[in-house]
């Protein structure tokens, strides 16, 4: 494929482009001022028009890049004159989702750019969305209370870091990384263990995997009341959920090293614990490390949810809940992204941590 | 017997128990002996043993405690009443079970889509991972209130809070189950000249469905969880999470333990369901068991 001709999708894509940029040129943009906007929208519209041309004339993949930052500069701009969207703004709205939807069908199928597309293609899809949102929300007139636009939630953010941070301090650098902690450490030490007990292990393991399956944010009510309203009961709730994933994995891990290492190890005289060290250890790593992932979202969650049912006046699952009460959902947003950055921050942490020490894995090799 | 998985099961069941009732006694002391201080009398070991397990509102119940509550609960109460346990069970089943269709739904949708365009796997894929970072469990409040607020309430929304939980497991299996058929195969059929939609049904679909199995039986387990944190911001007025925040609102361990113990069950008994039908439908697929 030279990444110039069009396969049926591509085509009815960029058809459909050509069309709604059409009517957007034409048909009134705007409820109150007609056709009258920014000079950036009529681009925009013209440009849309102009890939037509595809038809007759190849236009290559750089073109339809053009075509959707037109689009995504053009719409949130001519939101400042226009009010409230008409058939027009919706039309020019539809096509420059569907020009970005072409680009990236295009970028995918050319196979160019290698490393730089595959990074591209999932940040220009949360771009798109980005833009949608606002564009929607702020072109609808969609009430604050239902969805603010993107646009207000990063103004409270910025405007109130010093209480984001304090919810940040109190719910995850105490509970979560205090509960993480705790608990994996001590199902890591049980699981060594209960490791020379095979009979234990098959008692154990069954009813694990039944615990892991349970909802135990259940349990957050009782944790408030034996530990009380401050970071403790939280990081307890964090402990229990944490705990069996870990010795599941962990236990499941212990057995992964193969006869053949292990009678070399044998072979070599060496004893239980050198064993278990220099062989067995790193070989459930890839199995801890599943564990220690699985949970750095699962105690994000455990902690927020755990406040719920009391907390003192800081955390970030007690201002999610008072600034639902007070209709303040872009506060909440905010409060949503920065759980959302840190779950990420956490993950991405333990994940980079993982390759690091099982770069001998076959899936950190390729 | 021993070789075998039943009775070191039971072995570990029974210490759980016993280390419960310990705990009991020991957690419930402090209280116990306030009482005998403020009534005054003499007491002995064996009576504060049987008083730390009699407490109207103990620190931790003993499992007879809960056993019995749940009986009486469940089977002594009338189903429609509202302090029957069947009655909150229920409405919690039916926003998971609801969740779950539409999750399950959406998430082979999304993983035909994903197998079929390379454009939806490079620009969805990593999305779908990254929506679940976003703890929703903690925003479930926020949606609850908001959606009533639109005049959607009911069942639905509590069921959108699992549905957006149990897609993810569904779509990360499904894209790993349908992508499983070895190119050997896939050039079979080729040789076949069958087409997209007959290598679907007649390969990838046959060839997913142990992967289907496995997810939904995370995704079932996480819909539940879904729907009673759900229920958590509703008021309180029905379900298995509404009977969590009422009984920590008033201090009524015992209801709050013996709707643990409802979920708990509900959970084992959804999950392994879905075991039985992935063995009815592989067994039916001529797999051998």
């Amino acid at each position: 494929m030279n990444g110039r001709s069009l396969s049926k999708l591509q085509s009815a894509l960029a058809v459909a482009v050509g069309v709604l940029g059409l009517l957007g040129l034409v048909l009134p943009r705007s409820a109150e001022t007609g056709l009258s906007d920014t000079p950036f929208l009529t681009t925009f519209a013209v440009l849309a028009v102009f890939s037509l041309r595809r038809f007759r004339y190849p236009l290559p993949v750089f073109f339809d890049g053009c075509l959707t930052l037109a689009a995504g500069i053009a719409l949130p701009m001519s939101l400042v004159v226009i009010d409230k969207g008409a058939v027009g703004f919706w039309s020019l709205t539809a096509a420059g989702w569907l020009s970005a939807w072409l680009f990236v069908e295009r970028l995918t199928a050319s196979g160019r750019g290698g490393r730089w597309a595959s990074l591209a293609v999932p940040v220009l899809f949360g771009v798109t969305l980005l833009v949608l949102w606002e564009v929607v929300t702020r072109g609808l007139n969609v009430p604050q209370v239902l969805l603010p636009p993107p646009s207000a939630i990063g103004a409270r953010f910025a405007a109130s870091l010093p209480i984001l941070w304090a919810d940040f301090q109190q719910t995850f650098l105490k509970s979560v990384l205090i509960g993480y902690a705790l608990g994996c450490g001590s199902a890591f030490l049980v699981a060594i263990l209960i490791d020379r007990s095979p009979f234990l292990q098959r008692g154990l393991l069954p009813v694990g995997n039944l615990i892991s399956a349970l909802p135990i944010i259940g349990i957050a009510p009782i944790m408030v009341m034996w530990f009380g309203f401050d970071w403790p009961s939280k990081a307890a709730v964090v402990v229990v959920m944490t705990f069996f994933p870990m010795l599941v994995n962990t236990v499941a891990g212990l057995a992964e090293a193969g006869r053949m290492e292990r009678d070399l190890m044998r072979t070599y005289a060496a004893g239980y614990w050198q064993t278990l060290v220099k062989l067995r250890l790193p070989a459930a790593a890839p199995f801890i490390f599943n564990a220690l992932k699985i949970n750095s979202t699962l105690a994000l969650i455990g902690a927020i949810v755990a406040e719920f049912f009391g907390t003192p006046i800081v955390g970030m699952g007690f201002r999610i809940s008072t600034e639902v009460g007070r209709m303040n959902v872009d506060m909440v947003w905010a409060e949503i992204a920065v759980a959302a950055m840190a779950g990420s921050a956490f993950f991405g942490a333990v994940a980079l941590i993982e390759r690091a020490v099982t770069f001998w894995h076959p899936s950190n090799r390729a | 017997m021993a070789g075998g998985r039943t009775l070191p099961i039971l072995v570990v069941v029974a210490s759980i128990m016993a280390v419960w009732y310990v705990a009991t006694v020991w957690l419930n002391t402090p209280w116990q002996l306030g009482v005998y201080e403020r009534e005054g009398r003499a007491w002995t070991a064996s009576d504060l043993v049987v008083d730390t397990m009699a407490q109207e509102r103990p620190v931790l119940p003993a499992p007879h405690q809960v056993a019995i509550e749940i009986w009486q609960t469940t089977v002594e109460k009338k189903i429609t009443s509202k302090r029957s346990l069947v009655f909150h069970a229920w409405i919690t089943l039916s926003a998971t079970l609801l969740g779950f269709l539409i999750g399950t739904a959406l998430g082979i949708a999304l993983a035909v889509a994903i197998v079929h365009n390379r454009a939806t796997d490079r620009s969805v894929m990593p999305w779908v991972i990254a929506s679940q970072t976003i703890p929703i469990l903690a925003i479930a409040p926020m949606i609850i209130v908001v959606l009533n607020a639109v005049g959607l309430s009911g069942l639905l929304p509590k069921a959108l809070i699992s549905t957006y939980l149990s897609f993810f497991p569904v779509v990360v299996g499904m894209v790993k189950g349908l992508r499983a058929p070895e190119a050997i195969q896939l050039d079979l059929m080729r040789t076949y000249s069958a087409s997209t939609a007959q290598v679907f049904w007649k390969l990838r679909w046959p060839n997913s469905m142990p992967y289907l199995f496995a997810s939904m039986k995370v995704a079932v387990a996480i819909s539940l969880v879904g729907a009673i944190v759900g229920e958590l911001p509703t008021g309180a007025v029905a379900g298995l999470g509404a009977r969590l925040l009422a009984g920590s609102y008033y201090g009524q361990t015992i209801q709050i333990w013996s709707a643990l113990i409802t979920a708990a069950a509900l959970a084992a008994v959804l999950v392994s369901l879905v075991g039985l039908a992935n063995t009815y439908v592989l067994r039916r697929m001529g797999a051998r068991p």
